[in-house]
């Protein structure tokens, strides 16, 4: 009976303790672990999987790539312009995002299109303004199939060419929030209100890990 | 105990009219309510993703569908617009859209009276149930319209 209380006694402080430190945001992956030789010494490194260069046409026809994300941490999205089922609730939960951060040089957006036939940087520059994006913080993209389908695997979104559904494209509605390192530190569903806000918060804690 | 179970209820029943008259057009009837609610669940589905929760659209992709004057006025286009989509440019709340609406053309007439019922009673400020033949009556003039 002590014992038990003890344990529990040990466990709440332990929780207790979590509460005073700072809160962190996990690196989301599969990750590996390796040895390696360093001074002649064996030592173990975990590593993370981070989201690699890219090279994409944005809403102004300019090449951008990751060298522009540099230290920033961002939101990375899939989506297309005249998608009828998601992309509209995804898109204006990222824009309350978007509208919270703006003139935050830490922070920027980036939305690739999935329709790669249709979505040409002109298309995606109307887009963007009618949706009320009127600075270079959140980037639209298009690139090959091969290329932006590739990508959104190691963003973990799904996506996928598909006659059979609305609009002919499916794909998953996350909201991918990237570091500086690259790493995924948090995927939330971009079609819930209440999702979109914890990104918010996320970003917020995030970005202290800079100041 | 059984008491104690018919005051809670009662209590339930209050809470649940007084939040149910707290929604908008306190002064619907019973049908106008029910196709409401019917239309709200249809809303949610074919509507909401574009024109938001409130009716509110989403910037200059996607007009809101809170123009009273808008839809008094085009009462009798409504259907047709919800079952063939619409191009071209409109003037919605004074500010002027040009998205393509795909059209919804799986929805039945019943289905299309729901939702038009929700959308002019909630966000416009009609007072009366769209009927089913109101729906039918639209339908068979688009082409005079569009």
């Amino acid at each position: 009976m002590i014992k038990n209380l003890v344990a529990v006694a040990i466990v709440s402080l332990a929780f207790l303790a979590c509460k005073n430190e700072p809160k962190k945001l996990p690196i989301i992956g599969d990750r590996e672990v390796v040895e390696k030789v360093v001074d002649g010494q064996t030592i173990t490194d975990t590593i993370y999987p981070a989201i690699p260069n890219f090279q994409f046409l944005n809403q102004d026809s300019v090449l951008i790539s990751e060298k522009n994300f540099e230290n920033k941490v961002y939101v990375a999205n899939f989506f297309f312009t005249h998608c009828p089922t998601i992309c509209p609730t995804m898109q204006r939960n990222l824009l309350k995002a978007y509208e919270k951060f703006k003139g935050n040089n830490g922070v920027s957006f980036l939305s690739h299109s999935i329709d790669f036939k249709y979505d040409s940087p002109s298309i995606l520059k109307a887009y963007a303004n009618k949706l009320g994006v009127d600075n270079d913080q959140w980037q639209f993209v298009t690139g090959t199939k091969a290329d932006i389908y590739g990508i959104s695997d190691k963003y973990l979104v799904f996506t996928k060419e598909d006659d059979t559904v609305e609009g002919g494209y499916d794909h998953s509605g996350y909201l991918v929030l990237i570091d500086h390192n690259k790493y995924i530190r948090g995927v939330y569903d971009g079609t819930s209100e209440e999702e979109t806000q914890k990104l918010i918060t996320d970003i917020d804690i995030l970005l202290a890990e800079y100041k | 105990m059984k008491l104690i179970y018919t005051v809670l209820f009662f209590g339930m029943m209050i809470i649940g009219f007084s939040q149910l008259s707290s929604c908008h057009n306190n002064n619907l009837n019973i049908q106008t309510a029910q196709y409401a609610v019917n239309g709200q669940k249809l809303y949610r589905t074919h509507c909401q993703n574009c024109h938001g929760a409130k009716g509110e659209g989403l910037g200059k992709l996607y007009p809101p569908l809170t123009d009273q004057k808008y839809l008094s006025e085009n009462r009798d286009k409504l259907a047709c617009i919800i079952k063939n989509g619409l191009s071209g440019e409109i003037v919605i709340n004074g500010e002027t859209y040009n998205q393509a609406m795909p059209a919804l053309s799986k929805l039945s007439d019943m289905d299309i009276a729901y939702i038009l019922t929700y959308v002019t009673t909630h966000f416009g400020d009609s007072d009366s149930t769209f009927t089913q033949d109101e729906v039918i009556k639209g339908l068979k003039d688009c082409k005079l319209f569009f």
